[in-house]
């Protein structure tokens, strides 16, 4: 049996994010980016037979794919939850794929989107086993887990605080190209990440995304179908998961997370090498997680992201351009929807509609999602070309 | 005077399954469970071993001895009520028995390093008696 994922993304929408939404609903964010995402294709919403959504969205804690349907006017004869926190998106575009490849759909909108009202909770409550073995402690909350990874690469690997600012730079830097990253028209520099507050040490606050409103929706179809599209298709080509652990206390060694198998994974599937990869398109949540993500590309080997990042230049014309969207740093984290937007910049640079951020020779993008703490771990190769 | 001061410190949901840990710790004592399947020792407390799944579990009690694997100093805190008590530590300490929990550290910042031993020091916070580590002197 082949093992050839076939799909091609031939549709993206995408919500422009804000701090905050104000009246909003997520089924209506979510209906949004999928309009837009259905015009971006040419199709009508009729021809859409496949849905994956997120869990717990918004208004909807349960029977999610239903209810979205519902709200969309449509009859999907597939779709489900996919819940890999922020390798949910790109989670979606390998299950939808598949879903195709299997006979039970042909066009699926993967779609993911979060209202942010002011003072309203972010997250969901801790549940055991967290909030019974880590929350009496002090330790509540994603900053503290990445901090506490941040802290054991710099101890086991003597990887200094610039090493890390030099990350947040870049995004922040490649965000000033692009108008609907939150902080487009606030670049920074190396000294005022290092001068930021320091959240939970050795994190700073401007190494940690932005909550944001927003959304994101992706149109994956056969590869046939996308022959027939107006739009130029942007193919998977390999994908590769790992899932190895929920709280932090349980993670394996920093060396060893799951990223390590995931990526190389994805890179065989496509039958590629990283030195083949024209995009690098690496969830970024937190500057600590793409320090671990670029050492398992094979770019740099463990430990050592930090002579990576002083010797390489990771804008959209560096020799390894790198979230030209200005990563979720830069752009901002619209919840789940956040690790979707590595997959429409991916779509973006591989279609040539990049503009004034447009990489040369675009012909492959290694698009990265990251849930927990760095736990649920999902990669795509995604090429112009089948 | 702190707003916060009337919102209690989130103490340990306790289970049916995690109760002879938590009764442990308020007597003093670091029990942990180990599979008599397998042998590997097993925490957070469970059902089934991680290992072989048995469901073959024992309680004994611990060394109490680890190693720090990591740590951070809070200087904003996850939960408000814990905000009028930073900076404090937290951290990942590896038991001897193997398995890994993430505990609160009463060690001195400067003092932090990455490996050291620690030991368990068992802490009344409000109502509820909770395992911290602290250093674990040379003898």
């Amino acid at each position: 049996m082949s093992n050839r994922l076939q799909g091609a993304i031939i549709g993206i929408g995408e919500l422009k994010p804000v701090r905050y939404s104000e009246g909003k609903t997520t089924l209506g964010l979510i209906a949004e980016a999928t309009r837009l995402a259905i015009q971006d294709a040419g199709i009508s919403k009729e021809e859409i037979d496949g849905l994956l959504v997120g869990p717990q969205v918004g208004e909807t804690p349960q029977h999610v794919p239903a209810t979205v349907s519902e709200y969309l006017g449509i009859n999907p004869t597939m779709s489900n939850t996919v819940d890999l926190g922020g390798a949910t998106g790109p989670g979606m575009i390998w299950r939808a794929a598949a879903a195709i490849q299997a006979g039970m759909c042909e066009t699926v909108v993967c779609v993911l989107a979060n209202k942010n009202e002011k003072g309203e909770a972010l997250r969901s409550p801790n549940r055991n086993p967290i909030r019974e073995f880590d929350v009496p402690f002090g330790a509540s909350g994603a900053n503290t887990s990445y901090a506490l990874l941040k802290r054991q690469h710099m101890e086991k690997h003597g990887s200094t605080q610039e090493e890390f600012a030099e990350i947040a730079y870049w995004a922040r830097k490649n965000a000033q190209l692009n108008p609907n990253a939150i902080f487009y028209g606030k670049p920074l520099e190396v000294k005022d990440i290092l001068q930021s507050p320091v959240i939970s040490d050795p994190l700073h606050l401007l190494e940690i995304v932005m909550p944001v409103a927003g959304g994101a929706a992706v149109v994956v179809t056969s590869e046939e179908k996308a022959k027939k599209s107006n739009k130029k298709p942007v193919y998977l080509k390999g994908a590769g998961e790992k899932i190895t652990h929920r709280a932090v206390s349980q993670a394996p060694d920093i060396d060893a997370l799951p990223f390590s198998y995931s990526i190389p994974h994805a890179l065989k599937q496509a039958e590629t090498y990283i030195e083949d990869i024209d995009l690098l398109s690496l969830y970024d949540c937190y500057t600590s997680v793409v320090a671990t993500t670029l050492e398992s590309t094979g770019l740099c080997k463990p430990g050592e992201f930090g002579e990576f990042v002083k010797n390489h230049s990771f804008g959209h014309d560096g020799d390894y351009p790198l979230n030209t969207h200005g990563g979720q740093l830069g752009f901002g984290q619209a919840d789940l929807a956040g690790g979707m937007s590595h997959v429409v910049e991916a779509v973006v640079q591989l279609r040539g509609d990049g503009g004034n951020r447009q990489i040369p020779n675009a012909k492959q993008a290694l698009v990265t999602g990251n849930g927990a703490t760095l736990s649920e771990t999902t990669a795509l190769v995604l090429g112009g070309e089948r | 005077m702190s707003s916060l001061q009337n919102i209690s410190l989130p103490g340990p949901t306790i289970t049916p399954v995690s109760k002879p840990f938590w009764d442990s710790v308020a007597a003093g004592k670091l029990s942990i469970q180990q599979c008599n399947s397998c042998q590997e020792w097993v925490f957070y407390p469970r059902e089934h071993c991680p290992h072989c799944l048995s469901d073959d579990l024992t309680w004994k009690e611990a060394s109490g001895s680890g190693s720090l694997k990591t740590w951070s100093v809070i200087h904003r805190a996850g939960h408000p009520a814990w905000q009028d008590r930073t900076p404090y530590v937290v951290g990942i300490v590896e038991l001897e028995e193997g398995p890994s929990l993430l505990t609160h550290l009463l060690v001195k910042e400067e003092d932090l390093a990455y490996k050291m031993k620690v030991k368990v020091s068992f802490e009344v916070i409000e109502n509820h008696t909770l395992p911290f580590f602290t250093k674990e002197e040379t003898q």
